[in-house]
């Protein structure tokens, strides 16, 4: 029988002509990413050499990258504090993929990865963050893990225990309408399958709707894969991926391109046509809890949230500037933008979309996971409605248990900006 | 015959429910993330559950008591702090299944979890954990057991992670060394 992607790259990694879906392995990694939680990391990996005489030493400098993002510049001493004991750490150890709180190379870990040419086709990413599983927008097969099993990576170059996953093909097809776009598709994917219905699988993405999207809107679908359980997401990777490694992360060298083969197994096949999608809303507290933006249009909400991981790139800026341009957000409401890195908050100042969403009110802070996770900066009030271009919703997960939480594409966060209200872009 | 878990039979106590789909930012809220070693964690376990999370502080709930817990328990953020905190107090986590990395966590860290598709249990109940099945005591029904992977069993066996790649880790020196 045929293989998957994904089969095909644990296979390589193992040494190995096939591998079958179930089977446990160790498989070598090419890229091992942390963020602020590498201090856990090392705290672990010292434990790991407690007691055996060796000197702990990781063990490939150049395949480990770390990036402050969650908490910069940083909110507190305790925060600082950890991260100069990365910052030690990875002098003293040479690694040479560090990222630190700089306006010339900072970011989020999962855009200073695919914008920096880090992952290529093909290669195993892993990285303590749930929301590893973007990658695969350029054809890796890229997972998240705990910062345990990090600090064994770093000792050991492997990932112990992994089960190959089964996968679940989705395949789109048809043009997206306007104002519709990649986050409105992954939400209504999430929707369908449910907060587990990918559970320890890859989905793996196929169709026209696909293939002429750009790398920015794949790594959107595969950064949100892992909301519905997804150990991964994967876009094969074709003359985009191509293109954006040449043109946007500057790789010189050829890429290596897997595709599944015609008889390879899926645990299930998905077809969705993207021509009949509307814009998508994924409600509180959970994100699979999704619906069509005319089922909770006119909802008031106090914060609207453009940026993060998912949607915080030069596209998603592009496309709220030019649905703000020359209009005001609504009294009452405040907008905060969040550039997913240094890079995109310089080019996005240069292609004008900053000054316009600043002369619309809106207030861009600095690159960086800003109030996604609510540790950082622009809290939630008791009983504040948010409406925000971030991947999750879950109870306090803007750090204030008493607010809700809405997930929306950029196009529909520009378009309630304006009403305050949540409402339909087209 | 794979067994569920090591070490003898566990008997405890059910002391607290949650549904569905729990994630990570439930059980570990992420505006304690800057807390990262594992003894400092167990503070904030369940913290938004006030009652419960009071409870845990005031160590009025004994090692080896359980939580039940419904499909795909710990969802969402891969952090550590969510299987370190609960390992903190020593607590049995009894899911109807668990989310991948939660899972995968908490064996590295020697939380002892156990899959138990079909339990039907509440708070108050005593339940005996044995190697295939967990008896419901109060209710005196029994419920099979999901095996985990060898491989993670090995993990469980060696007392977590850190032991076990250590182990691994002198093997490969001694094996490239002489
Ligand atoms: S932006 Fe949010 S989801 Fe993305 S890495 Fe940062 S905290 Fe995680």
């Amino acid at each position: 029988m045929g293989m998957t992607i994904v089969q095909k790259i644990l296979a390589r990694a193992c040494g190995r002509k096939s591998v079958a879906t179930g089977e446990v392995l160790e498989p070598a990694v090419d890229l091992a990413m942390s963020h602020e939680n590498a201090a856990l990391v090392i705290n672990q990996f010292l434990e790991i050499h407690r007691g055996t005489g060796l000197a702990p030493k990781v063990w490939a400098p150049d395949r480990i990258a770390i990036i402050f993002d969650h908490r910069v510049p940083a909110e507190s001493a305790k925060t600082a504090t950890n991260q100069k004991k990365v910052r030690d750490f990875v002098s003293a150890q040479g690694i040479s993929k560090f990222h630190d709180i700089r306006g010339d190379s900072g970011g989020i870990c999962h855009q200073i990865l695919p914008e920096n040419g880090y992952v290529r086709p093909g290669t195993i990413v892993t990285g303590t963050d749930s929301h590893t599983t973007t990658h695969g927008a350029l054809g890796a097969f890229s997972f998240g893990i705990g910062a345990t099993e990090m600090a064994s990576v770093w000792a050991l170059g492997t990932v112990l225990n992994l089960e190959v996953p089964g996968t679940i093909k989705v395949e789109v097809n048809g043009s997206l309408a306007r104002n519709v776009s990649a986050k409105d598709l992954i939400l209504h994917l999430i929707g369908r399958l449910t907060a587990q219905g990918a559970n320890f699988k890859v989905i793996e993405f196929h169709g026209d709707t696909i293939r002429s999207m750009p790398t920015s809107g794949r790594l959107v679908l595969c950064n949100m894969t892992v909301e519905a359980g997804a150990t991964s997401g994967i876009v094969p990777a074709d003359e985009e991926t191509g293109r954006y490694l040449r043109e946007v992360a500057g790789v010189k060298e050829a890429l290596a391109v897997d595709a599944s083969d015609a008889d390879a197994a899926y645990d299930q096949v998905i077809r969705i046509d993207a021509s009949q999608l509307a814009p998508q809303i994924a409600r509180p507290h959970t994100v699979d809890n999704v619906v069509p933006v005319d089922t909770v249009q006119g909802v008031r909400v106090n914060q609207i949230v453009i940026g993060s991981c998912t949607n915080g790139r030069l596209e998603d800026l592009a496309a709220a500037a030019a649905i703000l341009k020359g209009r005001k957000v609504a009294a009452g409401v405040r907008l905060l933008v969040f550039p997913a890195s240094w890079r995109i908050y310089r080019e996005s100042l240069g292609a004008g979309y900053l000054a316009t969403l600043v002369d619309a009110g809106a207030v861009v802070m600095n690159p960086g996971c800003g109030c996604c996770l609510g540790v950082h900066q622009g809290a939630l009030a008791d009983g504040d409605v948010a409406l925000s271009t971030t991947n999750r919703n879950f109870p306090g997960r803007m750090g204030n248990p008493k607010s809700e939480v809405y997930l929306c594409s950029p196009e529909v966060a520009a378009a309630s900006a304006i009403t305050g209200v949540i409402t339909d872009p087209r | 015959m794979n067994p569920a878990h090591h070490g003898p039979v566990h008997t405890g106590k059910a002391v607290f429910q949650v549904g569905d789909d729990i994630s990570t930012d439930a059980i570990y809220p992420g505006r304690f993330m800057a807390t990262v070693l594992p003894s400092e964690t167990p503070q904030f376990a369940f913290a938004d559950y006030t009652e419960f999370n009071s409870c845990l502080k005031k160590k009025e709930i004994p090692a080896g008591s359980i939580v039940l817990a419904g499909s795909n328990f710990g969802c969402g953020s891969s952090r550590e702090q969510a299987a370190s905190t609960l390992k903190g107090h020593d607590l049995v986590i009894v899911a109807r299944s668990f989310a991948r990395i939660f899972l995968q966590n908490a064996i590295n860290l020697g939380l002892h979890v156990v899959i138990c598709p079909g339990i039907e249990a509440s708070v108050g109940d005593e339940l005996e954990i044995g190697a295939t099945s967990i008896l419901n005591k109060t209710t005196d029904r029994r419920y099979p057991l999901e095996t985990l992977p060898p491989a993670r069993q090995a993990i469980m066996a060696a007392g977590g992670l850190i032991p076990y790649t250590r182990q691994k880790l002198l093997e490969r020196r001694s094996s490239t060394t002489g």
